[in-house]
């Protein structure tokens, strides 16, 4: 199956559990459990490519621009791991169909887990680092998801918080190192930079990259001191943990270092920080293991001391370090996935995890003692099961690892935190299983139906097996060194097996049983020193450094952002005027390559309208009604700067604009306050008085420079009114650009447009529908009311005009494409018209003689254009490529057809609707107010029966 | 001319920002709208000023006005109308909400919005 698939088959699937909730529970896990069997099969499809020894790739350039393409790869690593997260995952859905309650969403539940699985699938199949970072913080937030999945728990949203920050924080830590890598090999795909070991390691970034990306690493892994957020991510339901921190999330970090592993390893560096790093969380992890007293939080820290391990192995940069931390990945996978549903069901059957009300559960619960001992003395490292072969590998390892120049240190530590991991094995054992039978259970334990006990059952197999006979997993687990090892190190010939004679590393293993023995003799004692000692608790301080970050981040940001728009706006004018006079005084201001053109009387008089009408505005802004009209004087005059300097279409285009803006003020006039009292203080208007001054002396400046200079690069403009006929059929160059050239633009344009008039509409159904509306229907005019409701001239007037109107709007649309015109204006114009109805005939008899809702007029506008650009597909060609012709009609003159004035109508249509519906939305809040309308203003019937008694 | 141009520019610049530095909706809007006439002439004129040269193409014409700043600034001539009006019917709402068209939170808002 294509690599494509095995990926997006959770991700698709994820839609799968919540349609499938409905159905029923066994339905909705059986739909989750096809999607992974499914995937899985696909993966395993890919086995004998990988067993020859070749590499899997797909690949689809996504943004080849950004180096970020969706490349995949499938290598025995990848198919390890892969095979690891589908694989467990299968039996965890097996599994967590028993566990979860009747109360709990399975649908939910499910949905996070096959984005969850997609995500890590997603990280081992990626062969683009980028693609990988985006996965890596897939998991990050997916598990959040899943971690929390109790939501009514506090623990768990605590946990699930604590997970994410940390875990995100350090992809944030990785996505710089990937970058500086990618930076290094100058390409960000995989299989490039793992050729690029020499190159990587020479430059003087590779410390920088290498810290980021490990931060990425062992914060996801759980490495000291990052290690505190797992044991609180144990709150999650124990399906979640036995997935993600067994096989998949937390050995996604372990996962990279080793993918990693050709380039960053072999450094003194990657040696001390990794295996320190490793070194240090194994026996911490293990220590603490062994005084948890819940049967989760023991296993988590033993979750964490083996992450130590295998960061350890890895650390070492030796090959044989490399297989033997291969092979323990295999087998903590299968124990650890184990213990922790033996754990859950424990915790399902007795309803505690707490170890010392648990006990002589032996003889209660045989299938699961026998299942608990055989993977906890797997996890202790006794002989003929699989995890004494990988952790005698270790010790192995340990004994010739030197860190500090001390020889003696990595052994030495290495097999105390042995014996502490041998310690908690047994007292999970025995605390548990052994020891008399109690009468104080909170439930009467007994062992659970096979759909619970089956899935650690069958992990079994893989623990005895290669107990036993380790040579079954010496070519897979070769193959898989192999391919982690890369070019950069010979494969060690060392070989899987039991006996390897007396070497130290037997002696170590020897002592590490013992003393856990002898460790748990002595617990009681122990554990009352261990209990009086003082330690800090990860969770406080973290908590700590939250509110310290968010406290920090108030007093940064409350002194900004406190609510007052003109202090943002202040501060708004003063950044833009600062940073444009930093660039003005540091670059470099070209000659004028322009000289001033004369101005003339007329010129003059125009720019003197409207710098009193502004300079008025300002002066006058306190009376409103003044203001609109004075905005207004400004607005016909640059509409007639505009047809002065040559932009005809701009000056329509303004025109118009002008009228329904002014129209729609006067509208929200109606309701607002008709005077601005006098609030700020004469310092403070002094102050806004020289941000003025300053912002417009600027604006002057840049301008005035700007107008007199050529641009630094050639202006694209050539190539549009060299082709707007031959291409684009038109002579008006701006409509062709509008329709034509630029035609995806406009097309943005209109939907923007459209997007603002609906939120003005749902903006005013918010308003009349509650408490607002009331009040409007109770409102008092606070101005004098115009004796003649439908003035009898305006109404003829507009009337007769309408048809004209639409005429000219119709005119201007049709010569668009080769005279100043086109849809923007003409759909103005016809607003107006329309507009000119509801002002002089009333609202309830325009809505009378409305045929198609504005909405409606609106939608059809976006999807004429949208479907004249697709039309060009048909014809294969990209969205909205135009084509034109000539055609004779007699009598008619010849004239052009083009499938642009087919968009422009799209554009049209949706320049009506939006105007509209926009006024329309602002005169619905007036009619509420108002008293009822006369529904026939002009309609003289003396028959009618309503008019009998008014007039 | 260029002169009258760019100082109209900075006319309206300047009443545009003292009128959106005030403390009521109404002027808010009315200085954005003069900022947006400010921010569109000046587009408009990145292309260059001509007198009496349309980008209108003839046959026996061969000197034009620049035509890409005149599309790009219709199209955004006919967006800040759009602009305009949702920020008014915001302004707008927010009054007929609370009686209260002032555009700074005031005290008592930000009591509320705290307890």
């Amino acid at each position: 199956m294509s690599l494509f698939f095995i990926v997006a088959l959770p991700f698709f699937g994820a839609l799968l559990p919540g349609l499938m909730n409905a159905a029923g529970r066994t339905a909705t896990a059986g739909v989750t459990f096809t999607v992974t069997l499914a995937a899985f099969i696909g993966l395993l499809s890919n086995l004998p490519v990988i067993l020859a020894g070749e590499v899997v790739t797909a690949r689809v350039d996504w943004m080849p621009a950004l180096g970020l393409n969706f490349t995949l790869m499938l290598d025995s690593l990848g198919f390890f791991f892969a095979l690891l997260i589908l694989g467990i995952g299968l039996l965890i859905i097996a599994y967590a169909r028993q566990y979860l309650s009747r109360a709990d969403h399975m649908g939910e539940f499910f949905t996070y887990l096959l984005l969850f699985q997609g995500a890590m699938v997603g990280i081992v199949l990626s062969d683009n680092i980028l693609l990988l970072l985006i996965f890596w913080e897939l998991t990050s937030l997916s598990s959040f998801l899943l971690i929390g999945y109790w939501k009514h728990l506090p623990e768990g949203r605590q946990g699930a918080r604590m997970a994410l920050t940390v875990t995100g924080m350090g992809g944030l830590a990785m996505i710089g190192g990937m970058m500086i890598l990618g930076q290094i090999v100058g390409s960000y795909d995989l299989s490039v930079i793992l050729q690029s070991r020499e190159l990587i390691q020479a430059d003087p970034l590779y410390l920088p990259a290498l810290i980021l990306i490990l931060l990425g690493c062992f914060t996801k892994s759980a490495q000291f001191p990052f290690h505190f957020w797992l044991p609180h991510a144990m709150a999650a339901p124990t399906p979640v943990s036995a997935y993600l921190h067994s096989a998949t999330m937390v050995k996604a970090g372990i996962f990279l270092m080793a993918r990693m592993w050709p380039v960053l390893s072999g450094t003194t560096e990657w040696f001390v920080i990794v295996t320190t790093a490793g070194l240090v969380t194994m026996v911490l992890g293990a220590v603490i293991a062994l005084f948890k007293h819940d049967l989760k939080a023991l296993l988590a820290f033993s979750t964490v001391s083996h992450l130590g391990l295998i960061t350890m192995l890895l650390g070492t940069g030796t090959a044989f370090g490399a297989m033997a931390a291969v092979f323990h990945i295999l087998n903590h996978a299968t124990f650890k996935a184990a213990l922790f549903m033996s754990a859950g069901i424990i915790d399902h059957e007795a309803h505690t995890r707490d170890i010392r009300r648990l006990g002589g559960l032996r003889t209660l619960m045989p299938i699961t003692f026998v299942i608990v001992c055989l993977a906890a003395l797997s996890m202790a490292g006794i002989p003929l099961l699989n995890g004494f072969l990988s952790k005698e590998m270790m010790l192995e390892e340990a004994n010739h690892t030197v860190l500090f120049n001390n020889p003696w240190l990595v052994p030495v530590l290495a097999t105390f935190g042995s014996l502490f991991s041998a310690a908690y094995c047994f007292r999970l054992i025995g605390h548990v299983f052994f020891g008399p039978v109690r009468d104080d259970y909170p439930a009467k334990p007994h062992d659970p139906g096979a759909g619970l006990w089956l899935p650690p059952a069958l992990l079994m197999i893989p623990v005895v097996v290669i107990g036993i006979a380790p040579f079954v997993a010496e070519p897979f687990v070769k193959l898989v060194t192999a391919s982690v090892l890369g070019t950069a190190a010979e494969m060690p010939s060392a070989h899987l097996k039991i006996w390897h004679g007396l070497v130290p590393a037997l002696y170590m293993s020897i002592i590490a049983v013992v003393g856990g023995l002898a460790m748990l003799a002595i617990f009681k004692p122990a554990l009352r020193i261990w209990e009086g000692t003082p330690r800090p608790e990860a969770k406080v301080i973290f908590e700590a450094i939250v509110e310290a970050a968010a406290r920090l981040a108030q007093a940064l940001i409350l002194p900004l952002h406190n609510g007052a728009f003109s202090r943002y706006a202040a501060i708004g004018v003063i950044t833009i005027v600062v940073a444009g006079y930093y660039s003005w005084t540091t670059g470099t201001i070209g000659a004028p390559a322009y000289a001033l053109q004369p101005a003339n009387p007329v010129l003059v008089a125009g720019w003197g309208m409207l710098v009193a009408a502004t300079i008025g505005m300002v002066f006058l802004h306190r009376n409103r009604f003044l203001s609109l009209i004075l905005i207004g004087i400004v607005g016909l005059i640059v509409s007639i700067g505009f047809v002065f300097l040559s932009a005809p279409d701009l000056a329509m285009t303004q025109f118009t604009v002008e009228v329904v803006t002014i129209i729609l003020m006067l509208l929200a006039l109606n309701f607002l306050p008709k005077r601005t009292p006098v609030e700020s203080s004469v310092l403070r208007r002094v102050r806004d008085v020289g941000l003025a001054i300053a912002g417009g002396l600027a604006s002057f400046a840049m301008a005035y420079h700007y107008m007199l200079r050529d641009p630094v690069a050639a202006s694209i403009s050539e190539f549009h009114l060299a082709n707007s006929y031959k291409g684009g059929g038109g002579t008006n160059v701006v409509n062709v650009i509008l329709v034509d050239f630029r035609g995806f633009d406009t097309f943005g344009e209109i939907i923007v447009l459209s997007i603002a008039a609906l939120l003005i509409y749902a903006l005013t159904e918010t308003l009349l529908g509650g408490r607002v509306g009331a009040k409007l229907l109770n409102r008092k005019p606070d101005q004098p009311r115009a004796g003649d409701m439908h003035p009898m001239m305006m109404v003829v007037m507009t009337r007769v005009i309408m048809p004209v109107v639409l005429m000219v709007g119709f005119y201007i649309f049709l010569r668009g494409h080769n005279e100043p015109g086109g849809g923007f204006i003409a759909g103005l114009i016809v607003s107006i018209g329309v507009v000119m109805q509801y002002m002089a005939s009333g609202f309830s008899w325009t809505s009378a003689r409305l045929k198609y809702p504005y909405h409606g007029v609106i939608g059809a506008g976006v999807l004429v254009a949208g479907f004249t650009g697709i039309g060009s597909w048909f014809v294969g060609k990209p969205f909205l490529t135009s084509d034109f012709t000539y055609v004779r009609i007699p009598p008619f003159e010849k004239f052009e057809l083009a499938t642009a004035a087919l968009f422009d109508v799209g554009v049209f249509l949706a320049v009506v609707g939006a105007v509209m519906l926009s006024l329309e939305s602002f005169s619905r809040l007036a009619r509420r107010a108002d008293s009822p309308e006369n529904m026939h203003p002009m309609d003289i019937d003396p028959s009618r029966e309503d008019l009998k008694e008014g007039v | 001319m260029e002169l009258l141009i760019a100082s109209a520019i900075g006319v309206l610049t300047a009443a545009g920002i003292y009128l959106v530095l005030r403390l009521r909706t109404f002027p808010v809007i009315l200085g954005i709208s003069l900022l947006t006439y400010a921010v569109n002439v000046f587009l408009f004129t990145s292309g260059r000023v001509a007198v009496g040269v349309p980008p209108v193409l003839r046959d026996d014409i061969t000197t034009y006005t620049d035509p890409l700043p005149q599309a790009l600034v219709l199209t955004a001539i006919v967006i800040s109308f759009g602009m305009t009006a949702v920020v008014v019917m915001i302004g707008l709402g927010a009054f007929l909400g609370s009686d209260d068209d002032h555009v700074d939170d005031q005290p008592n808002d930000r009591s509320e919005g705290t307890s």
